[in-house]
């Protein structure tokens, strides 16, 4: 098991490192604008642009600027810094990591403990009018965007522009140290906006998955044997969870480009928006770490849930 | 004889489906008595596995139509409420199936599935369940059971599952185990370890057993009655004994000409059961085996035959339009040897219209 995990770590690392060759590549060969021509001035001079094309190393072949760049990362923790405000990307992205790490897990609680209650709810009660609702909606919130969903949601409660004023609207995010009451309620809107696309695929995939397993041998057996109702449908569910948890992996990335969107529309101070913004300007070291950043979040939740998975199913077992 | 532990009277169990009813158990009616085993034999479809299921009261969540009588030690089966009813099972009544492997949870350890069965009907702790588990595991002759207590059914072999399963069926010592097609999954030497457990088991708890089985060979070793099952009705049902000597069931005949037996003469064939067994949503008219009978006569699709007493034993009922005379005498001809055609001439009735040859 211990291998397992140092080679799922080790391949983990060599993932990483094509994401960052890639996203240097695909920076360098589409047309997205010389950074240097966009900070050479209004009326740039050919001399002026070569001598920021050599301060920020531009100038030096593709594969030395990629060695340079694995170095300093690798060496110092350094991700370089940005092209505009001169910042450590380091820096900034420790500064702007709590916010999107309060959206992204609380939204992942919320899509998988609402996912799977609703799917649950539907298994069992099949064909009723509860499980054709939350079936419904459930379509309606897979097939809706999370920024069309968001301004909705603000028309809807926001407490400046809403419809009934009930929750903070945009631009009102806190920190969780600063004040934990208004960090809750500010972000309530969000976290919901976030969560629906992957709570819904979670309440049908569940929905379906317990509809099988009640009708495996085993609860026929477990009935046989007397349990409660409330016992038999805990072991259908047992059984039921293991194929879904294998998305969670999967979803984590989804979810994360959710983010992006999400903190633009309810302005949460948060890595996304910087990401959107460093890509509109060429701000070529922000994207890089922001990327290198969220790649390595969808790799770790997948060896994360790999190992899960062979404490969830003992058949499974690694070697 | 003393009162019967189980009576199933009339039990009619029929499902709707979207092609029409299925009337998957129409109408039978048998005993079982403490410390004997009743075998119900039949093809796949012919509703046995249904009728037992009904009597622990698992059809009813399928949406099936039950009537008749499952009378237990004075309660009805049929109208008891859920929660009584759950009382039993597991309990009273305790059931083990065919597949040993899909019928165990894979997630969790054997020792755990034995306990919440013990715990399901009895106050005690975690640690009494456990020890309860254990015991239970070696008295199915499962070796090192305070070790296997912890493993996985996966990790168990075929013949160690299905002892785990009975292991489980016992937790309660329960007054009657049934037990559907317990040894079919499993290789042959394995399959008389199993039976064996069972009618040890049987003999120290003095059990009740009611077997469901296709295979002849499994009620010959284990049944003291036998209840023949077709398209849902019982078409013959005696002691062990007079089935194997005295069938009196065209069907019966089949099924015994269809087994392999080491005595045969080398060369001699097997009998298959011509045709295929019969829809369960709109069985055939009058005696509902009469499109596969070799001795069909003409009357027989339009007449249903009732379960009738053989004339020189009361207690062997068989539900056939022929004579019991012309029966004996049939068998007669197909113990030597001949073929159903043969046997037909010999005995002075004419041949059926488009029979089977």
């Amino acid at each position: 098991m211990i291998r397992y995990i140092i080679r799922r770590l080790l391949i983990g690392v060599l993932i990483l490192i094509i994401v960052c060759a890639l996203t240097f590549v695909f920076f360098r060969i589409l047309p997205t604008g010389n950074p240097a021509l966009l900070r050479a001035g209004r009326d740039p001079q050919k001399k002026l642009i070569l001598e920021i094309e050599g301060i920020l190393g531009l100038n030096k072949p593709l594969i030395v600027q990629f060695w340079d760049y694995m170095k300093e990362f690798f060496l110092h923790f350094n991700l370089g810094y940005s092209y505009y405000s001169q910042e450590s990307v380091r820096s900034l992205i420790a500064e702007r990591l709590p916010a999107t790490l309060s959206l992204t897990v609380g939204a992942a609680i919320l899509w998988v403990l609402g996912g799977l209650s609703v799917g649950i709810i539907s298994a069992l009660r099949r064909h009723s009018i509860v499980d054709r609702l939350s079936m419904g909606s459930a379509l309606l919130l897979l097939s809706v965007p999370e920024f069309w969903l968001g301004f909705v949601f603000l028309l809807l409660f926001a407490n400046d522009i809403g419809k009934f004023k009930i929750l903070p609207g945009a631009g009102s995010y806190v920190g969780l140290t600063y004040d934990p009451w208004k960090w809750f309620t500010s972000l309530i809107m969000p976290w919901i906006v976030l969560a629906a696309g992957s709570a819904a695929i979670y309440a049908r995939l569940m929905r379906s998955s317990l509809g099988e397993t009640m009708r495996e041998d085993y609860i026929r057996t477990a009935r046989a044997k007397g349990l409660r109702e409330r016992a038999v449908i805990r072991q259908g569910v047992r059984s039921a969870v293991n194929p879904i948890i294998t998305l969670f992996g999967l979803e984590v990335g989804v979810l994360l480009g959710g983010a992006v969107l999400v903190e633009t529309v309810f302005n949460i101070p948060g890595i996304g928006v910087e990401n959107y913004k460093a890509i509109q300007s060429s701000d070529f070291p922000v994207v890089q770490g922001t990327v290198l950043l969220a790649s390595s979040f969808i790799v770790l939740a997948n060896i994360v849930v790999d190992i899960a998975y062979a404490y969830l199913d003992p058949r499974v077992r690694y070697s | 004889m003393s009162e019967p532990l189980l009576r199933v009277e009339d039990l009619r169990v029929e499902f709707p489906t979207e092609d029409g009813l299925v009337h998957a158990v129409d109408g039978i009616t048998y005993q079982v008595y403490k410390g004997r085993t009743l075998g119900i034999v039949g093809e796949s479809g012919s509703g046995k596995t249904v009728s037992s299921l009904t009597t622990l009261g698992l059809t009813r969540r399928q949406g099936a139509r039950i009537s008749g009588r499952i009378l237990f030690e004075g309660k009805d089966l049929v109208t008891l409420p859920e929660d009584e009813l759950r009382a039993i099972r597991g309990n009273d009544i305790a059931m083990i199936f065919q597949d040993p492997l899909s019928s165990l949870h894979p997630l969790y350890r054997v020792g755990r599935q034995l306990t919440e069965a013990v715990r399901a009907h009895r106050d005690v702790s975690k640690a009494q369940a456990r020890e309860r588990a254990v015991e239970l595991l070696g008295l199915v002759g499962i070796p090192d059971p305070s070790r296997r207590v912890d493993a996985y059914p996966h990790e168990f072999s075929g013949g160690m599952r299905q002892r785990a399963m009975i292991a489980m069926a016992l937790a309660n010592e329960p007054k009657l185990l049934i037990a559907d097609e317990p040894t079919t999954a499993l290789d042959v030497t394995v399959q008389a370890q199993i039976l064996a457990l069972m009618e040890r088991l049987q003999r120290e708890l003095e059990m009740a057993i009611v077997i469901i089985t296709h295979d002849l060979g499994v009620v010959a070793e284990m049944a003291d009655d036998i209840a023949v099952m077709y398209a849902g009705r019982i078409v013959e049902t005696a002691s062990a004994a007079r089935v194997f000597a005295f069938p009196e069931h065209p069907y019966t005949w089949g099924l015994l000409k269809s087994i392999p037996r080491l005595d045969a003469q080398r060369g001699e064939d097997l009998v298959p059961i011509p045709g295929t067994p019969p829809s369960l949503i709109s069985p055939p008219s009058g005696c509902h085996f009469h499109p596969r009978c070799p001795y069909v006569q003409p009357d027989h699709a339009r007449i249903d035959p009732q379960l009738q007493p053989v004339p020189e034993e009361p207690s062997h009922h068989v539900a056939c339009l022929l004579e019991s005379g012309v029966r004996k005498r049939l068998w007669a001809q197909l113990g030597a040897g001949r073929t159903p055609e043969e046997a037909l001439v010999e005995v002075g009735l004419p041949a059926p219209p488009g029979a089977p040859v």
